[in-house]
């Protein structure tokens, strides 16, 4: 990995005159997206080769702020439109910055299904615990007994894991980081954009203004320390039993395979296709 | 180019059929979609044959998936078409919506049946045409066709593509279950005969840069496509020329606004297209759309064979609506009667462009069956013996 100098990073994928962004103090999704681009950067990959596709949500404004292709779409559905993107030319190569109640609520469904289908697209994940452009209600990511101005006594639902869905669903890669986790992240990143098929990782993002505030954390640093007493690397979670893991935070590499991509299958079926029409 | 079906030359097909070769013949070259009675058959025709033009066909989880994926096929740059019925259109709308917002062009079907909610699967309708023209949310402008005949469901469609392109425009074609089922003879043409219309894209580094500008005066900007190095921010948030969202400006939001109705609305002439029987001399017209103009034509005829002097309009594009030839039609004749399945939309659409100078009558039927000429005949006589 180089160690560029983020002015260089921003100089060379950022929208000037779409700046400053919309992020609050405090809010990670700037570090996310700049691991993003430093991995793009790594990899030396074509600019005009890569469209981003967004939801609704902070998170889904990222794509106006970069100089690539970029579809903002509505909540929850970026994946669907991505498959549409990615089918017509598969030579572009889709990044997905999603949210996790744009992903794992109102987009369920698209998530669940892009992933069976495996389609290629790399999805870079949000995951603050909150709906954080709406002023913190809760996600279905809340952990229980956090507080969301929509469970205002703390959260009494179950959440989602979002990367084991995406395992169980059949990605190709998975990974689910901090932002504390800076190389980690950026090497599940360039890891997951050279892969075939569907790749997702997951960041544990620092919400201060709507979440943390409510939850007796008002400052990022406050979230990030909470984060290293709440997260397992999974190497040990692997020896934790249930109780242990109960509220807990697996992070690391979930899953790397290699099965074909939605792009490869779809192919070989043209190819079924004709030679069964004889044509 | 080679077609896994006849041109030039007829065939003898549904009108599900009929609409999926003609979205290939117009280039439609990927279709998203999701089962659905009594569209399914043009998903199917469409996964048959698309993947043998090169194209893509894939079924996703569901309506809301469909038209998510055209809109994205579309901005990749290839012409891209879904179809439904009333449950799956609902689904449809807020994305029927973005599209409007993004100016992609797009063909959405909506072949109707009795609704609402799951409502008479099988059987026609008249009842979305109001959520065809209406049924997303905020200020918004499209364009609507209406077959009455199988032959009319394959060039319409040929139609909706061309329309969407030149105008970058979501066009839905609004058929229903009768036309959808029904299988009739159909003259399809050789490839060279059909018009195609592509959309225009940049053609300097200004117009590059600004994907829902106005450049030619005409209220359609130019569209980037994906992966070419335009580099190009489509959002469904308000947007200035460069794309970039700007969400409490007032001027620029009525500025966009109001170029999607003009690039439409300017556009009538070219759009709007409708039929007149026998309307010349006629005192008593009915104005229809659809499967029941074919009833409202043949009643035309036993009513004449009886004396009155009544004629047709046919509409083959219910929005954009021509409330000018409406109120021409209104000072020529004394009353206007409206046959449609349902309990009155085009019947309010009529009466607007009337202006009181006729009397609208609705003739409703609603519950899947379409009117027979002697139904229409029968309350036309009652009404004119008032």
């Amino acid at each position: 990995m180089n160690f560029k100098s983020a002015y260089k990073i921003r100089d060379r994928y950022l929208r000037k005159d779409m700046l400053p962004t919309i992020f609050c103090p405090g809010c990670g999704i700037g570090s996310v997206l700049q691991f993003t681009l430093r991995a793009i950067d790594d990899l030396k990959l074509n600019q005009d080769e890569i469209v981003w596709v967004s939801g609704i949500g902070c998170s889904s404004r990222v794509p106006g702020f970069v100089n690539f292709d970029g579809l903002h779409t509505t909540h929850g559905r970026a994946l669907a439109f991505a498959t549409g993107i990615k089918m017509v030319n598969p030579d572009l190569k889709i990044i997905a910055f999603m949210g996790d109640g744009d992903t794992a609520a109102i987009g369920g469904n698209h998530f669940i299904h892009a992933i069976r289908r495996n389609l290629d697209v790399t999805v870079i994940l949000i995951n603050n615990f909150t709906y954080g452009m709406t002023g913190g209600q809760v996600a279905p990511t809340t952990l229980k007994g956090l507080r969301g101005t929509t469970a205002p006594y703390g959260q009494f639902e179950n959440p989602f894991d979002i990367a084991e869905l995406a395992v169980a669903a059949g990605a190709n890669y998975v990974a689910r980081w901090t932002v504390f986790n800076y190389i980690q992240g950026i090497n599940s990143i360039k890891k997951a954009l050279q892969k075939e098929g569907f790749t997702l990782v997951e960041f544990l993002s620092p919400c201060p203004v709507s979440f943390g505030r409510r939850n007796r954390m008002k400052t990022a640093p406050e979230i990030l320390k909470w984060y290293q007493k709440i997260t397992v690397p999974i190497n040990r979670a692997r020896k934790m039993s249930q109780e242990e893991l109960e509220g807990k935070v697996v992070i690391g590499e979930f899953v790397d395979r290699d099965r074909p991509g939605l792009v490869r299958a779809y192919m070989e079926y043209v190819e079924r296709a004709k030679r069964i029409a004889g044509w | 180019m080679r077609y896994p079906f006849v041109t030039g030359g007829s065939d003898f097909i549904q009108g599900d059929e009929a609409i999926a070769r003609a979205a290939i013949m117009a280039g439609c070259r990927f279709y998203a979609g999701y089962p659905i009675t009594p569209a399914s058959e043009i998903f199917e025709a469409m996964a048959l044959y698309l993947p043998l033009v090169d194209g893509v066909s894939i079924q996703m989880e569901d309506e809301i998936g469909s038209i998510a994926a055209i809109i994205g096929a579309s901005w990749a740059g290839a012409k891209a078409m879904t179809a439904t019925s009333g449950p799956g259109f609902s689904l449809m709308q807020e994305n029927l919506g973005y599209a409007v917002m993004t100016e992609t062009p797009i063909v959405v079907v909506n072949m109707q049946r009795g609704g609402p909610s799951t409502g008479q699967p099988t059987l026609p309708a008249q009842g979305d045409m109001m959520q065809a023209i209406w049924g997303t949310h905020g200020d918004h402008m499209l364009i609507v066709l209406v077959p009455s005949t199988v032959q009319e469901a394959f060039d319409f469609t040929v139609r909706a593509f061309n329309l969407a392109e030149k105008y970058r425009t979501p066009v839905v074609v609004l058929g229903d279950a009768e036309i959808a089922h029904m299988r009739e003879r159909v003259n399809i043409p050789e490839p060279e005969e059909i018009e195609v219309v592509n959309r225009k894209l940049p053609r300097t580094p200004e117009e590059e840069r600004m994907p829902f500008g106005d450049p030619d005066g005409d209220g359609v900007p130019p569209m980037p496509i994906f992966g070419r190095g335009y580099r190009t921010y489509v959002t469904g948030l308000t947007h200035d020329e460069f794309g970039h969202p700007k969400t409490v400006d007032r001027e620029i939001h009525e500025r966009l606004i109001k170029r999607i109705f003009r690039k439409i609305l300017d556009n009538k002439a070219d759009i709007i297209s409708y039929h007149e029987y026998e309307l010349e001399d006629a005192e008593v017209a009915i104005v229809a759309t659809g499967i029941v103009s074919r009833s409202a034509m043949r009643a035309v005829k036993m009513l004449r064979e009886r004396g009155l002097k009544i004629g047709l309009l046919k509409l083959d594009t219910i929005w954009p609506f021509d409330f000018d030839m409406m109120k021409k039609l209104a000072e020529r004749v004394h009353r206007i009667y409206v046959p449609e399945m349902n309990l009155g939309q085009l019947y309010h659409l009529v009466k607007e462009g009337a202006e009181g100078l006729a009397e609208v009558t609705l003739i409703d039927k609603i519950g899947g069956e379409v009117h027979t000429p002697g139904e229409i005949v029968e309350r036309i006589e009652r009404g004119e013996r008032r």
